[in-house]
């Protein structure tokens, strides 16, 4: 993505800070470049006294906190000998995976040249891409979860498109270690909680370590905007004696927020509206639409208002009740994002069962499996093994490869990321994860991690774990976790 | 009125049903004993009336009765659950729904969930399908650090869950008890004590409390009736489950053990335990812990690990799996599965195979009271009995039968009939709500 020595950020040594300020500089004009102009926005008749200034806060075009992530130096790096799952489907067994400045260079079989790969010996061992998580909090809800950390959901009124995730996410939160040690994440999508029928703008990241948000941004990933229904918003706000206190409230709260947004998008200068805005975006197909929701009659209505509207739902997240409605799904291209297994802690999830993604899959229609857990994040492949093994119980064959899909492209398909990340295919992003067993299997951890090709967690290196701020000095600082 | 009749016509059907312990022999097994010790193949499990009589390798099948030829397959002792709310919930967020929690109760040490058992509950259909056959259930504290009386249960199809009532007293001396004592543990310890000292000081009268005789004497602390709760927990015929995380709660729970020395203590959660494990060795308390914490989700909890088990078990403590803090307790087994594992990274302890299946069995059985008669295939334990189609500990797995007190029991729920119901979506004929 930028081509800069990867290692340029290193190789200056103590105190050289002008050449680091450069470089960050650099990079965020090359983001910068793949959104807008860069320019900056102070209106440019200004000559320099007050009177004549006229003020403009950069436009979304231009793309306010651009990412400063920039991949850590790796080493061209074969890994031979490993059963891999491509992300894509398909299992190559004892095959070879080669990535190098930062890509994909090729998975294929043992006649692949390592020439020039520092060789890993993975045999026994299992390749897939880097795990995709399309539903997290961490960050926004970070631990400790103490209330001054509660930072998911700006709830205090029905709809918030105004809001960004980013603004939220604490980049110190112990999660992301978790996830990548025990997970083997590498992009997740941090989304505002679901209290409020439109909870506002979801970011995604990469998962490495920084001190700053935008030092995790993926660059180039769309935005996503969270939108939820059923029983959290009309409980929230019914119990606070406002709209919407019933189902049919939410609908309504929900039609007239979007009328208004056509409206507003259809204004030549229109005042700026920063909640407008991403529903514009929306409407104009740049932000996907990431709609909590568990009843498949809701989804079918959801369905119906979205082409009221003039907008597409890309993934119904939680959906426990897809399987009644795979042919609709299909039909109409979107995603389920949803658990493997849980059920019955609130009314709507009542119907919930382990056979979802399976019967899903059977319909053609789009599976995803997600966490919305600290916990889960860390056992995305287990949850994907079970989910597979109770479609295979009742019938429904699922290949090693497609349940491996449903954690990796999948997901990087309905974040929008999936030319660049998600499989294993040459020219994407090298986020890899080398697994000491079959990830599908209860018994098997992530050995290695890379992210765009550098190495960031490795089990057989204790220190080369992420430890993050909070963690220093305190219990257990740097354990196996 | 028609409803009524069809109702108790339906309640009938099940208990006839269920009534009978079979005698039963399961041969060709892969006997996991559930003791710790690793599994043993061509194994043979004997079964009469609703008791192990004999399992191992050495079992001669007695020829007159019922064989089950396992095929190979996994065979193991029931899982026992413990911590649980399993039957007193329907749905989580539905309060009128969900007996777990009593925090509008003028009682708490009283609370007793005996009666408040629903053994038709989905959930507990849902997981004895999932090879569950006993659990600890309790109210979980809400209006005070004491949560109330727990029962053990069988999750068997007959009207009857109680294996044991009033089996434990709960009591949560963290950060959730500090809350709830008023908001500081300074408060929660003297509360504790004032409270075990009241149960002291009923000692002698017997008899179930009369509203009459409560007097304002009586009520410095507690109701007369949650003192006279607290009499056998005093006295150490009740078990004290003891809700602590951070490693100076476990040390403030082993100085208040001192002071009450026939506490009957066990720790639950211990997230920091591997931090005092010699001292939790050295006062010999139990514990039941939460295997897969790894964050530091509250400030009594920043030691967290996934090693926490293994290390605190290769200290010299008993150790079994908490059930309460997973997403249910039907991942008893994959959470015990991910300790296997965990014992390949450099750094970590897990637990070997057979001590990981011996922490979701025969330790929290032990550690519930019935070591030797539940969580294992022993000659003289209850008949729970669960075929495997794969390796139990495995996330693919699932039960192929379970037999609770020698019974083979159903293990269809909602679940497994919505997923009938929708194994395809035609309604060419007629609507789904025909297909039953």
């Amino acid at each position: 993505m930028i081509n800069l020595p990867p290692d340029a950020g290193h190789q200056q040594g103590n105190g050289n800070v002008r050449n680091k300020v450069w470089i960050v500089a650099a990079s965020a004009l090359a983001l910068g470049a793949c959104a807008a102009t860069g320019t900056a926005s102070a209106a440019k008749d200004d000559r320099g006294k007050s009177k004549a200034t006229r003020f403009a806060a950069k436009t979304e075009a231009e793309g306010p906190f651009p990412s400063t992530y920039r991949p850590y130096p790796g080493v061209p790096t074969a890994l031979v000998g490993a059963t891999v799952f491509d992300g894509a489907g398909n299992r190559i067994d004892n095959g070879v995976v080669l990535l190098r400045e930062g890509k994909i260079v090729a998975a294929g079989d043992s006649e692949l040249s390592t020439d020039g790969y520092t060789v890993i010996d993975a045999s026994g061992k299992f390749v897939t891409p880097g795990i995709i998580d399309i539903h997290s909090h961490l960050g926004d809800y970070p631990t400790p979860s103490v209330q001054a950390h509660s930072d998911g959901n700006e709830a205090t009124a029905p709809t918030t498109p105004d809001v960004w995730a980013e603004h939220s996410v604490w980049p110190q939160d112990p999660g992301f270690s978790r996830a990548m040690a025990n997970g083997g994440i590498t992009s997740l999508q941090i989304l505002p909680g679901s209290a409020n029928l439109m909870g506002g703008r979801s970011v995604t990241l990469k998962n490495v370590p920084a001190r700053t948000v935008q030092g995790m941004k993926f660059p180039g990933a769309p935005y996503g905007f969270k939108m939820a229904c059923g029983e959290n918003p009309k409980r929230v706000y019914g119990g606070r004696g406002r709209k919407p206190s019933t189902r049919m409230g939410n609908f309504a709260v929900n039609r007239q927020t979007w009328y208004d947004a056509i409206n507003y998008a259809n204004e030549k200068n229109p005042k700026r509206d920063l909640g407008k805005e991403t529903l514009k975006g929306v409407l104009e197909g740049e932000i996907l639409v990431h709609n909590h929701c568990y009843r498949a009659d809701e989804m079918a209505l959801v369905m119906d208002m979205a082409k009221e509207i003039g907008y597409k739902v890309t993934a119904f997240h939680h959906a426990v009740e897809s399987y009644k409605i795979g042919d609709l799904l299909r039909e109409n291209g979107v995603c389920s994002a949803i658990w493997a297994d849980w059920y019955g802690f609130k009314m709507e999830a009542y119907d919930g069962i382990m056979e979802n993604a399976a019967l899903l899959q059977q319909a053609g229609a789009c599976v995803v499996i997600h966490s919305d857990s600290a916990n889960d994040i860390q056992r995305l492949n287990q949850e994907a093994s079970k989910a597979q093994a109770a479609g295979a119980r009742m019938g429904i064959e699922i290949s090693d490869g497609t349940a491996i899909q449903w954690i990796t492209l999948n997901a990087a398909k309905a974040m929008g990321i999936d030319d660049m990340t998600g499989s294993l295919e040459a020219g994407k992003m090298a986020d890899i994860v080398l697994w000491n067993g079959d990830p599908l299997s209860v018994y098997s951890r992530p050995e290695k991690v890379w992210i765009d090709g550098a190495l960031m967690y490795d089990a057989m290196d204790r220190k080369r774990r992420p430890v993050s701020d909070f963690e220093l000095g305190q219990p257990g600082e740097g354990d196996v976790k | 009125m028609k409803c009524l009749l069809t109702l108790a016509a339906s309640a009938l059907a099940l208990s006839t049903t269920s009534a009978m312990a079979q005698d039963i022999v399961i041969t060709n097994a892969t006997v996991v004993t559930g003791d710790g010790s690793e599994p043993v193949k061509g194994g043979t499990i004997v079964v009469r009336s609703g008791q192990i009589v004999a399992a191992g390798a050495d079992v001669t099948a007695p020829a007159d009765i019922r064989t089950v030829d396992a095929g190979g397959a996994w065979v193991t002792p029931g899982i026992f659950a413990s911590v649980t709310t399993l039957g007193i919930w329907d749905v989580g967020a539905v309060s009128e729904s969900n007996d777990s929690r009593a925090g509008g109760s003028p009682f708490s040490a009283a609370l007793d969930v005996e009666l408040a058992v629903n053994p038709n509950n989905q959930h507990v259909m849902i997981h004895r399908a999932a090879g569950i056959t006993r659990a600890a259930t309790a109210t979980m504290p809400s209006g005070s650090i004491f949560a109330g009386q727990g029962a053990i249960i069988d999750l068997d199809a007959d009207g009857n869950p109680i294996t044991k009532a009033r089996a434990f007293q709960m009591v949560d001396l963290g950060q959730g008890g500090a809350a709830r004592a008023g908001g500081s543990r300074a408060s929660t310890y003297t509360l504790f004590r004032a409270a075990l000292r009241e149960a002291q000081a009923l000692a002698g009268k017997t008899g179930t409390p009369q509203t009459t005789e409560i007097t304002k004497d009586d009520e410095v602390m507690l109701s007369r009736f949650d003192a006279e709760a607290l009499k056998p927990v005093v006295a150490g015929n009740q078990k004290l489950y003891v809700s602590v995380e951070r490693a100076q709660d476990i040390r403030a729970a082993i100085a208040l053990g001192k002071e009450f020395p026939k506490l009957d203590m066990v720790l639950v959660g211990a997230s920091e335990g591997w931090m005092v494990a010699s001292e939790i060795a050295a006062a010999g308390l139990p514990v039941l812990a939460d295997p897969l914490d790894a964050l530091p989700y509250g400030f009594d909890q920043l030691g967290s690990t996934q090693s926490n088990i293994g290390r605190m078990k290769a200290a010299g403590v008993q150790v079994g799996i908490n059930a309460a803090g997973m997403e249910n307790p039907r991942r008893l087994a994959q959470q015990a599965g991910n300790l296997v594992g965990l014992a390949k990274l450099p750094g970590a302890t897990g637990l070997s195979w057979g001590e990981a299946f011996a922490s979701i069995s025969s330790i929290p059985a032990e550690i519930a009271g019935m070591g030797g008669k539940a969580g294992v295939l022993k000659s003289g334990a209850v008949g729970d009995v669960v075929i495997w189609d794969g390796d139990p500990l495995e996330v693919t797995s699932v039960p192929t039968k379970v037999y609770i007190g020698g019974v083979e029991q159903p293990l269809g729920n909602h679940q497994t009939r919505l997923r009938e119901r929708y194994r395809d979506l035609d309604e060419s004929t007629l609507p789904k709500a025909y297909d039953w």
